[in-house]
């Protein structure tokens, strides 16, 4: 056995070391996939729901709250003068730059995500100092077209995937 | 240490069985003899009222389990029920709500306790680090637990927190979902936290464990900070501290009863007896007092990435302490120029505490982020140039001469 003292040289003992660590890792590492994907979202969260709403009954100036997928929908139905507000402001320095035409289908309806970018909760509608939304949590201002103003959020309310089923009808998802 | 006390097994079974499983030897050696330093003072006495306070919890936590229903259909429900119905289910789950919080009021005071007397640095280095080990298993065991009756508080608590998670670069969104188990806070999320928080405590009980091992090596600092040099500067741990340590622990059952019988919602908060609503955050959400320090220096700041790294720095801060105090002087007693930087500390955390409740607006905002400041000045400025610039008191040359030089330097 005196050869197997040479360490300059690899042997078949050392071969086999490591090819059934080599092994042994990759054994470890596909049993232990699956306990770690199990923790992500299942087939049955994932079923991306889409909704139907009708949106006939909203009057200018004011809005609907519609569940997705667990998190709350805006539906605003924008009047001339806050089309206006937000269009004005599409070129100050803002925090997230974007143009409101970029954020609507048809100007008259703003649809977005009711979930504060900042940590998730919910801002409320028609309050802060931008008249858009306002975020209790820890202060977030928003505006009539859904974009960070002021406050610790660090982008916009995001807008879902929409389409505009009929004059009278939005499909979310 | 050189005080060891060996254990002779006395008759005939005993030495058969310490032979064979030295447990009488353990038990004697490591409890009842253990030699302990002859001044602690009640200060010392938490770490025994904070192992009575995690078997509080696990045997509390054990039996509401056998009631509980983790389901979002059924959760605050069956707490309800718990309250109402089960034979003494309002007891066992007001003495495991209000358990947790006379447990971080137990680890503030212990740790408080480390930061003076110096019990972080050399050779308690790992006890310091496996103490903070705790503390982090404590917050999320703690975190977790809030969730399950599954209430607004619960719910909104949950969200904002681990939306935290999502701020990180890269991995933040993945790693949201897969805490979640889905795209907001829902029944997967409670299944998951039901079962960890189940098992939190006793990877708690494993970390304890090794603790106290850890404190057996060096044995405990004490007020004066000064290593104990021979028998007469140590007393047998039974009877002298468990007595002591049980004397402690009654006077704290007394405050713990206050609140469990006649004010067990005081550190509550109102809204977690409303059913959790997706779709409406309270006015205010505020989390457990315990964690309102970090609550504040999160939103001390303006910038979400920011916010989220200053909070998780306030705990990350506590493991390099053996490192940052660069005194050689152990107990604070002798560093009169740290005890104010010290007081001024305490001050600060709790100020950071009230803060944490209040709205992040004018003032205390400002105040957040003076106290914030503040808070790691202390650790990365005060105490490593502190401990070169320092002229310490006059130190007695041990632990049984401490008191008669006290008087001394007094007298001069
Ligand atoms: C479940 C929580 C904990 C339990 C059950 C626990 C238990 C104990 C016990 C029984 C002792 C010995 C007696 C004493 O000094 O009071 C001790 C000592 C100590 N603990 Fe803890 N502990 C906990 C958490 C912590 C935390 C969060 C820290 C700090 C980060 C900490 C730091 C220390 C230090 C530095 C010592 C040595 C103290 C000395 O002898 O001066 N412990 N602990
Ligand atoms: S979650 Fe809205 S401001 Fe923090």
């Amino acid at each position: 056995m005196s050869d197997t003292l040479d360490n300059d040289k690899p042997t078949r003992r050392d071969f086999l070391y490591i090819t059934t660590g080599a092994f042994g890792v990759v054994g470890a590492a596909s049993v232990a996939w699956p306990l770690i994907d199990q923790l992500n979202p299942d087939a049955s969260v994932k079923a991306v729901s889409t909704i139907e709403v009708d949106i006939s009954s909203i009057e200018p100036g004011s809005f609907l709250k519609v569940a997705w997928r667990g998190k709350p929908i805006y539906i605003r139905r924008r009047t001339n003068e806050e089309i206006a507000d937000a269009e004005k402001d599409d070129n100050l320095n803002l925090p997230d730059p974007q143009k409101d035409i970029d954020r609507v289908q048809k100007k008259e309806w703003l649809v977005v995500v009711g979930v504060c970018t900042h940590l998730g909760c919910i801002p409320i509608a028609n309050q802060g100092e931008y008249e858009g939304w306002f975020c209790p949590c820890h202060g977030s201002h928003y505006d009539i077209s859904g974009r960070i103003r002021k406050g610790p959020a660090p982008t916009n309310l995001e807008v879902p995937p929409y389409e505009f089923v009929s004059d009278s009808l939005i499909k979310i998802g | 240490m050189d005080t060891d006390y060996k254990y002779e097994p006395k008759n005939g079974l005993t030495r058969w069985l310490d032979s064979r499983l030295p447990l009488m030897r353990f038990t004697s050696e490591h409890v009842l003899q253990f030699p302990t330093p002859k001044n602690l003072n009640y200060f010392w006495t938490f770490g025994f009222i904070l192992t009575m306070c995690l078997v509080t919890q696990i045997i509390t936590g054990i039996i509401l389990a056998m009631h509980y229903a983790p389901s979002t259909l059924l959760a605050f429900d069956s707490v309800e029920h718990i309250m109402r119905n089960v034979n003494y289910g309002w007891l066992i789950r007001y003495i495991h709500s209000n358990g947790a919080s006379m447990f971080f009021l137990a680890v503030f005071i212990h740790m408080f306790r480390g930061l003076y007397y110096g019990s972080y640095k050399e050779p308690r280095e790992v006890i310091w680090i496996l103490g903070c080990i705790i503390y982090l298993l404590m917050i999320v065991t703690a975190f977790m637990g809030y969730v399950l009756p599954w209430g607004q508080m619960s719910f909104w608590g949950a969200t904002v927190i681990i939306n935290l998670v999502g701020t990180l670069p890269l991995i933040g969104e993945s790693l949201t979902q897969m805490l979640l188990g889905g795209f907001a806070v829902d029944n997967p999320t409670l299944n998951r936290f039901f079962s960890l928080h189940y098992l939190l405590p006793f990877i708690i009980f494993g970390v304890v464990l090794l603790h106290i091992w850890a404190l057996h090596v060096p044995g405990n600092n004490n007020p004066v900070g000064l290593s104990v040099q021979g028998k007469q500067d140590t007393v047998a741990f039974h009877p002298y501290y468990t007595v002591k340590d049980f004397f402690a622990y009654t006077v704290f059952l007394l405050l713990f009863c206050y609140f469990i019988f006649y004010n067990p919602n005081a550190l509550g908060h109102a809204d977690n007896y409303i059913e959790a609503d997706a779709m409406v955050t309270p006015a205010h959400i505020v989390p457990e007092w315990y964690l309102l320090p970090f609550y504040a220096i999160l939103r001390a700041v303006p910038d979400k990435l920011a916010g989220v790294l200053l909070m998780f720095g306030a705990i990350a801060v506590l493991f390099f302490l053996p490192w940052l105090d660069t005194a050689k002087v152990r107990s604070g007693r002798y560093r009169p120029v740290f005890r104010y930087f010290y007081v001024l500390f305490v001050i600060d955390c709790l100020i950071l505490g009230y803060l944490g409740a209040q709205v992040p607006e004018g003032i205390y905002l400002f105040l957040s982020r003076v106290t914030t400041i503040y808070y790691f000045a202390f650790f990365l400025l005060v105490l490593p140039i502190l401990g070169r610039i320092e002229k310490m008191k006059p130190m007695p040359i041990g632990i049984s001469n401490s008191e008669l030089s006290r008087d001394m330097v007094a007298a001069e």
